[in-house]
């Protein structure tokens, strides 16, 4: 069972509480991009197994759109944050980069 | 290889059994092969088995990390069915729904394939209308099967409660031609013709790194040493896109988790597959008795192998209207197996921006019933360099075309 803290209310959720929304920090890109641009922005994704940045819902909460750093093959949580950064914060990418040695970090 | 016949077990039967030999042998890797294939599930080894078959490749290794048909290939519903809405599904699935007719007899193994129909029950009227409208195509595509009413769904299936007040049953597409394998011998029977074709199947040995030179693989990296080839092929569902990454290329694929379960065996009561996709669950029930239960994937990406429980509950939990029965059945063993997920739900079999590297994954929920189908175009793929009619249009550019082979939209849900 995941348990994530939504960083509005600050309330220890479970997963039957929030909804995932994958991958987080993607740049949009719009008619003026390239065909590989776009591409990349509709279907391209890092899928790591590892550490993870993705997009969760408090949806049976405040129902607002948060960020989560997650490991994909532990299932452990390392931190969450508002959406409305374009990267994760420096101080989350140092924790987990302290836990993680041979993370090689957010691209 | 000795042949498995009655006269070999009353043969044995007067040795007590102690002459059986080993199904495949598990040699030392050899320092190169004319082709290497990653991954000894289902769609690797049918790859390997077809390139052997149909083409006469036979200087090939499968290598795989753990043992054979230990990932996905073990841990699916076995559920075969070809009703697909669009047509490069349908025609790659009915040609897998085929070959397992004469799978057993092909490759001298039995694979328990029990063509005991399948039921795609509609419970609300858009299911109805997409239902007759997936009918009519199939009957284009040359795939049999048809909408039948919920009388007849009674009929084929006592024990489902039609008239239930939420979801009532409309009517239902059925397939009388699919049905169930043993997902386990299909495996085993592959790997045993493959072992047997001198091919080498490498088990515990990790790809750790693709090498290439000018813009072709010469070979992998693996826990037991560089092994060189003239062709790869990438054939490891949910760990797709790391191999993809140190092949140096990137997939339109997401690893998540798909859990299924199975109840404590009971006697005979369900002779067909029926699945459920309004309240997203499927069931059949396997030859020792238990029913084998299957919902949607769990939303987040993962590679551990286990999923969350609350999906299982949900499962069950919309199946109970249609299913009265399973309210009073002991749930046994539940499980969960890693699925690459495709932007269009579609798979990939396709050539890569490296020339003799080729790969075939993005099967999502829906692997095991592909997996004849899938070797038999991975193998064409493979051996002529070219795509066959069948791999077409599973191409990896399609995301960037936009030639999407919709079947998450065509087929809902559990697909």
């Amino acid at each position: 069972m995941l348990t994530l803290t939504c960083p509005y209310c600050g309330i220890r959720a479970e997963e039957t509480e929030l909804s995932p929304g994958y991958e987080a920090h993607l740049k949009r890109f719009g008619p003026d991009s390239s065909d590989e641009e776009f591409e990349a922005y509709m279907f391209a994704r890092k899928n790591p197994k590892g550490v993870h940045f993705e997009r969760w819902r408090h949806t049976y909460g405040c129902g607002k759109w948060f960020l989560a750093a997650r490991c994909t093959a532990t299932l452990e949580v390392f931190g969450t944050y508002p959406a409305q950064v374009s990267q994760p914060p420096a101080d989350l990418i140092a924790a987990i980069k302290k836990k993680r040695p041979e993370w090689k970090g957010y691209a | 290889m000795s042949r498995y016949s009655v006269f070999a077990i009353a043969k044995q039967a007067l040795q007590h059994h102690m002459g059986w030999e080993r199904a495949w042998r598990s040699p030392e890797p050899k320092p190169s092969y004319d082709a290497i294939i990653i991954g000894a599930g289902g769609h690797g080894l049918a790859s390997a088995y077809y390139l052997g078959k149909n083409f006469g490749i036979t200087n090939v290794a499968i290598i795989e990390k753990g043992w054979l048909g230990g990932g996905n290939t073990g841990r699916n519903t076995t559920i075969i069915r070809s009703n697909y809405l669009q047509d490069p599904s349908a025609a790659i699935y009915e040609k897998a729904r085929s070959l397992y007719e004469t799978m057993s007899q092909d490759l001298n193994y039995n694979v328990m394939f029990s063509p005991r129909g399948v039921m795609m029950l509609a419970q609300t009227h858009h299911e109805v209308r997409g239902y007759l409208r997936t009918a009519h195509a199939n009957a284009l595509q040359g795939v049999e099967t048809q909408f039948i009413t919920p009388q007849r769904v009674k009929e084929l299936c006592p024990i489902l409660n039609i008239d239930g007040p939420r979801y009532p049953v409309l009517g239902a597409l059925w397939q009388p031609r699919g049905g169930t394998g043993r997902h386990d011998a299909v495996a085993w029977g592959y790997a045993r013709a493959c072992s047997d074709m001198g091919m080498d199947i490498i088990q515990q040995t990790e790809v750790t790194g693709v090498r290439s030179a000018g813009g072709a693989v010469t070979g992998v990296e693996t826990t037991r040493g560089f092994i060189g080839c003239k062709k790869l092929g990438i054939v490891v569902a949910g760990h797709s896109g790391q191999v993809a990454d140190m092949a140096g290329f990137r997939l339109p694929v997401e690893a998540v988790a798909l859990q299924a379960l199975v109840s404590e065996p009971i006697k005979p009561c369900m002779d067909v597959v029926v699945m459920a996709n309004t309240v997203h669950g499927y069931m059949s029930q396997s030859d020792k008795g238990e029913m084998v239960i299957g919902g949607g994937t769990d939303g987040f990406n993962n590679f551990t192998q286990r999923g969350s429980f609350h999906h299982i509950e949900e499962t069950l939990r919309a199946l109970i209207e249609t299913f009265p029965m399973l309210s009073r059945l002991k749930m046994l063993r539940q499980w969960g197996g890693i699925v690459d997920m495709t932007g269009d739900r579609s798979p990939i079999i396709s050539k890569t921006p490296l020339t003799n590297c080729f790969i075939n994954c993005g099967w999502g929920t829906g692997g095991f019933k592909a997996i004849p189908g899938s070797g038999w175009a991975m193998a064409e793929l493979m051996a002529k360099g070219e795509p066959g009619p069948l791999a077409e249009a599973f191409n990896m550019w399609r995301f960037k075309e936009g030639q999407f082979i919709d079947e998450s939209v065509a087929a809902g849900v559990a697909h």
